[in-house]
């Protein structure tokens, strides 16, 4: 296997995509990433130069909206799913020092 | 006659003539659900008391007149990653147990408007993440062609639903073959549109730059008709395309014709080397031969790079994964961890406790792959070979006005058989994701059954915006299948 | 002999611009509004939600470079910044990275030293965050989404200047240009207008720039200014002990006078930006540039020029007026309503300018409205107040908009010009000062004064002076 995943990489990638993973998934989680990884180093083998890469299929651009106000207060909505809510706020862990 | 043997089109018409009622069209649609979910699981959420009531007023727009399309009064399911407003939502996620959106998705809404009549949410791999319906949080899909297997995936509960007369369509969606192999396997017809045909509005994202939402339907003529209602050009989609600007429009049933004389078919030879089952192989080849004898000029081409296409599609849709599942935050909707100490361990918990092992691992290499050392080498060089792979595909499309392949390698496998080797599962794709990497149009067509008795099924390919020519030759073969089965 | 260090300071400007919506989404950018009352399913991050850009975020942010001397980057895209923070409901930030809509421009300054170029390294179109609120009594954060999604761009300069007094020039500069641009109110107080300094030392006639630190939570020149000084002697402390200086984000705290550093070991800093699959890119055409160019409005040198042709009124005036947006517009519009610039520069330049310094406010904070001012002149060229009362009636008025006319008649101000009202009042003053009267017939001026005074005085003030003054005479003389 061409690429080791070490234990850094994958505490670092948990930091990244905010996942505490056991011993056993980090284990794991280093087993597949490696495996994808050597996977994804064939697209290497394909000689890419003076290729643009193709963020768009088409060829779409300018697509906008005019600067008219269309939403009314939709608060009850915005906040029918919270798993906490306080005067009409979302509650989130403390965030200030 | 026997109301679910109706197909979607045929229903609607015996509503509209009054020989059926739409809530007698539901009535036995959920009838056939209590006979067969126990088994099947090919639905998260039914909603019967909301399904009779809209059944009713189905019915009552259809007396007065109101109603006149071809789906009208017609029971429908939705693939859970479509937001249906008031219907739990949860994309078979932990993470979304008790998800309300506030919103319907956009081609929700359109059917609903053209008349269908709301069931319930279908099964699927996590976040559309699988290719079996085996990582569902709620629990695997069965194949109703034979419960021991899977039935494909992603949108396996809508392609089992279909195949069971649990709905008359399904709506599915699509990001590297999800509509068209659980179609595939389950012997139902599934078409991925061009992308930006159906609003991606209220379809939540798995990899939006790959994501298209497409009918699974029992034939050709439903899947047109549902495609006909779905697709629209939608303001607040900004990859949403206005058909008619780019010259063609969305009346994909007057496709529906028996002809398919002239059409320049190519088979990639690449599609049928190693790995492909060999009754598969030779049932999508008897099936060229069918074209071929309704006067479609088939031959035998080389398109290249087509085993880079999973390498580049897993790169591309694990970046952009990882970057729309991070709203999963348990601050605004979903689950949240019941004990956390500050925000980032209830980041962690919460994500930790709500997504199941394959999104994990797929977030995961999207972080990676974005990251800062390997974005360029990674991330841009998926995009590059992606550009590549489109032009291979320009090339045969100035050759062949459809390309013919199978859906996948294999038929539908055993449960738990997929899941132990993430890699060989992805390798399962072969056949399907170049298609979402190029925007293409592909639809999929049961055509024999192998020696267990599940479905084979037929890959027809188009150029962007040309989901008329695979009508007609879909169509086409359906017919001439259809006369030869009897 | 001590060592001498050289300051090289760039500035992130956030701008917060003038559209009545957000940048995604149609909810409206209104300031203040109960908590999360402007917002929708793509503002708070909701599941399926759509981003669909907003036409006059790009005007405005073509409009601010061209103003700035940028180049104006035909093709732009957007880009997800990736960070978990709960004011950011999806996790990843909107903004623009690989392909800014503007580069490489220049921003002239005025310094003791003469003119100075202050460099533009880009310009880019974002999305500003939610507002967390703490709440103490259950030791947590409420999260509102109304400021989620207002566009915002950021004006990112090169490390050119080299003061904080370059700092505030340059700041001053960017505000009146993107006033009169109408891109943005520039409030700092309101957080429309968010500067974060990159500071760096060096020592004198090095040529590498120092490391440099980002100051963030800036909210007045004042806090820039002192904030500047503190990092500044932060960095050579740490030089002079022969420490480093550490690349990092410090947060300002004004009310203890210090910094200190963000970072945690929860922030990768790995952003993993890359090109939002859901937004189409930008293509600015020809065409499209050319009308914004026509469009750009009136800028101060040309907005000087023409006063000079149009009003009469100072220089002096000319340059205090159109050195605010403004000013210069609550000018123009009072002008258009009752036609006499000099005394509309007169208000403007006196009493207005008295009490803004007074109160500490800017020209964009005042409330009154020019067909008020129009009334207040209008009534003081008819005689129905004097000077004296206009001023109480203008502190009122700029207190809290009111109408003139309406205020005079109920406040019971309006000038006597009854004279017959007049004449009674007078003869009492008169019979009531005998000595005045006689002071009078000997000649001495100084007495109609105190007489005039007196009558204003039973007038209430409601009277006109020069009416008074005629009156007192004839009936003296008619004595």
């Amino acid at each position: 296997m061409a690429n080791v995943i070490t234990d850094e990489t994958i505490e670092y990638v948990g930091i990244l995509a905010k996942l505490a993973l056991s011993d056993e998934e980090k284990e794991q989680a280093k087993k597949d990433m490696g495996r994808m990884l050597d996977y994804i180093d064939r697209l290497g083998e394909l000689d890419t130069a003076g290729v643009e890469p193709m963020f768009h299929v088409f060829p779409v651009q300018n697509v906008f909206r005019e600067d008219v106000v269309t939403n009314g207060d939709e608060r009850e909505k915005t906040l029918q799913n919270a798993p906490g809510a306080k005067d009409g706020m979302f509650v989130a862990p403390r965030t200030f020092d | 006659m026997d109301i679910l043997a109706y197909s979607a089109v045929e229903l609607s018409a015996a509503i509209r003539e009054g020989s059926v009622t739409a809530v007698e069209a539901m009535e036995a649609v959920l009838a056939r659900i209590d006979e067969k979910e126990r088994v099947l699981n090919a639905y998260v959420t039914i909603d019967r008391e909301r399904a009779l009531k809209a059944a009713a007023a189905a019915q009552e727009k259809i007396e007065k007149g109101e109603l006149t399309g071809p789906l009208a009064g017609v029971p429908a399911a939705v693939k859970d990653n479509l937001c249906t407003e008031g219907m739990r939502t949860t994309c078979s996620s932990k993470i979304l147990e008790n998800f309300v959106p506030a919103f319907s998705a956009e081609a929700v809404v359109n059917l609903e408007k053209a008349g269908a009549v709301l069931i319930g949410k279908t099964n699927m791999d996590e976040f559309a993440m699988g290719s079996t319906t085996e990582t569902s949080a709620w629990g695997v899909t069965r194949n109703p062609q034979n419960t021991d297997h899977v039935p494909g995936g992603s949108s396996g509960g809508s392609a089992a639903a279909v195949a069971a007369g649990e709905c008359f369509f399904a709506l599915g969606s699509d990001t590297g073959g999800s509509i068209r192999q659980p179609a595939s396997f389950c012997g139902v017809v599934g078409l991925k549109p061009t992308y930006g045909t159906v609003s991606r509005y209220g379809l939540i994202a798995y990899a939006s730059s790959l994501d298209q939402i497409g009918p699974l339907t029992r034939n050709v003529a439903d899947c047109a008709a549902v495609l006909e209602a779905a697709a629209s050009h939608d303001p607040k989609d900004s990859t949403s395309i206005d058909r008619k600007r780019v010259g063609e429009d969305t009346d994909f049933t007057a496709a529906l014709q028996d002809d398919v004389t002239g059409m320049r078919i190519g088979i990639p030879r690449d599609y049928f080397g190693e790995g492909l089952d060999s009754e598969v192989r030779s049932a999508v080849l008897a099936a060229a031969e069918v074209l071929a004898a309704k006067g479609a000029v088939v031959e035998e081409f080389d398109l290249s790079l087509v085993s880079y296409a999973i390498p580049a599609y897993y790169t591309i849709a694990a970046a952009e994964a990882s970057s729309n599942l991070e709203r999963f935050d348990g601050i605004k909707y979903g689950h949240r961890a019941a004990a956390y100490e500050g925000l980032h361990d209830m980041y962690k918990k919460t994500r930790s406790e709500g997504f199941g092992a394959e999104v994990k691992r797929r977030i995961m290499l999207g972080a990676f792959v974005l990251s800062s050392g390997c974005y360029d080498a990674c991330y841009l060089k998926a995009l590059k070979v992606k550009a590549m792979i489109k032009k291979a595909f320009d090339e045969a499309f100035a050759m062949y006005d459809l390309i013919l392949g199978p859906v996948a390698p294999t038929t539908a496998p055993r449960l738990g058989e997929s899941l132990s080797d993430p890699l060989k599962m992805y390798l399962g794709d072969i056949y399907t994701v170049a298609v979402n990497l190029a925007g293409l149009p592909a639809v999929s067509l049961p055509c024999e059954v192998d020696a267990k008795g599940l479905p084979v099924g037929l890959q027809l390919i188009a150029d962007s915006f040309q989901e008329k020519k695979l009508i007609r030759a879909a169509y086409t073969y359906e017919q001439a299948h259809h006369k030869e089965m009897r | 002999m001590a060592k001498q260090y050289e300051t090289a300071i760039g500035l992130e400007v956030h701008v917060e611009l003038a559209t009545k919506t957000k940048i995604f989404c149609g909810c409206s950018t209104a300031f203040g509004g109960a908590p999360n009352t402007h917002t929708c399913p793509v503002c708070t991050g909701m599941p399926g939600a759509l981003p669909v850009l907003n036409r006059q975020v790009v005007n405005y942010a073509v409009a601010v470079g061209l103003a700035t001397n940028c180049t104006i980057a035909r093709h732009c895209r957007f880009d997800r910044k990736n960070y978990f923070y709960p004011d950011n409901p999806q996790n990843y930030q909107i903004s623009q990275l690989y392909l800014p809509i503007c580069k490489n421009g220049h921003v002239d300054i005025e310094t003791p030293d003469g003119t100075k170029s202050v460099g533009i390294h880009e310009i880019h179109m974002e999305e500003d965050a939610g507002k967390l609120i703490h709440d103490a009594g259950e030791d947590c954060s409420l999260v509102d989404y109304n400021r989620s999604g207002v566009p915002l761009i950021e004006i990112v300069s090169e490390p050119d200047m080299r003061s904080a007094q370059e700092v505030i020039a340059y700041l001053e500069k960017l505000r009146m240009m993107i006033q009169y641009l109408g891109a943005s109110d520039c409030k700092l107080n309101e957080g429309s207008m968010r500067a974060d300094v990159n500071l760096s030392v060096r020592e004198a006639g090095a040529e590498e720039l120092g490391t440099r630190t980002e100051m963030k939570n800036l909210n007045s020149f004042r806090a820039i200014t002192r904030a500047i000084a503190c990092e500044r002697a932060r960095q050579i402390a740490l030089i002079e002990s022969g420490q480093q200086v550490t690349q990092e984000t410090r947060r300002w705290d004004d009310a203890r006078e210090e910094s200190c550093a963000m970072r945690s070991k929860e922030d990768a800093q790995d952003y993993r930006y890359f090109p939002d699959p859901d937004l189409a890119p930008v293509f600015v055409s020809d065409a499209w540039l050319a009308q914004i160019r026509d469009s750009q409005p009136e800028f101060r040198g040309e907005k000087m020029a023409r006063y000079r042709q149009e009003y009469a009124i100072p220089e002096y005036d000319i340059g205090i007026i159109t050195d605010s947006k403004p000013l210069a517009d609550l000018f123009e519009a009072t002008v258009a309503i009752c036609g006499q610039p000099k005394k509309v520069s007169n208000w403007l330049m006196g009493e207005t300018l008295r009490l803004l310094k007074e109160k500490g406010m800017d020209p964009e904070d005042i409330v009154f409205s020019p067909a008020n001012l129009a009334k207040l002149i209008g009534l003081v060229d008819s005689g129905a107040v004097n000077t004296t009362v206009a001023k109480e009636v203008f502190e009122a008025m700029f207190a809290g908009d009111i109408d003139p006319e309406i205020y005079v008649e109920e406040k019971g101000l309006r000038m006597v010009s009854d004279e017959g009202a007049l004449r009674n009042k007078a003869e009492e003053v008169v019979a009531a000062n005998p000595q005045s009267v006689t002071d009078y017939r000997n000649g001495k001026e100084r007495a109609i004064g105190f007489l005039v005074g007196q009558t204003m005085k039973a007038m209430k003030g409601k009277a006109d002076p020069g009416m008074v003054n005629r009156v007192l005479r004839d009936l003296l003389d008619e004595m």
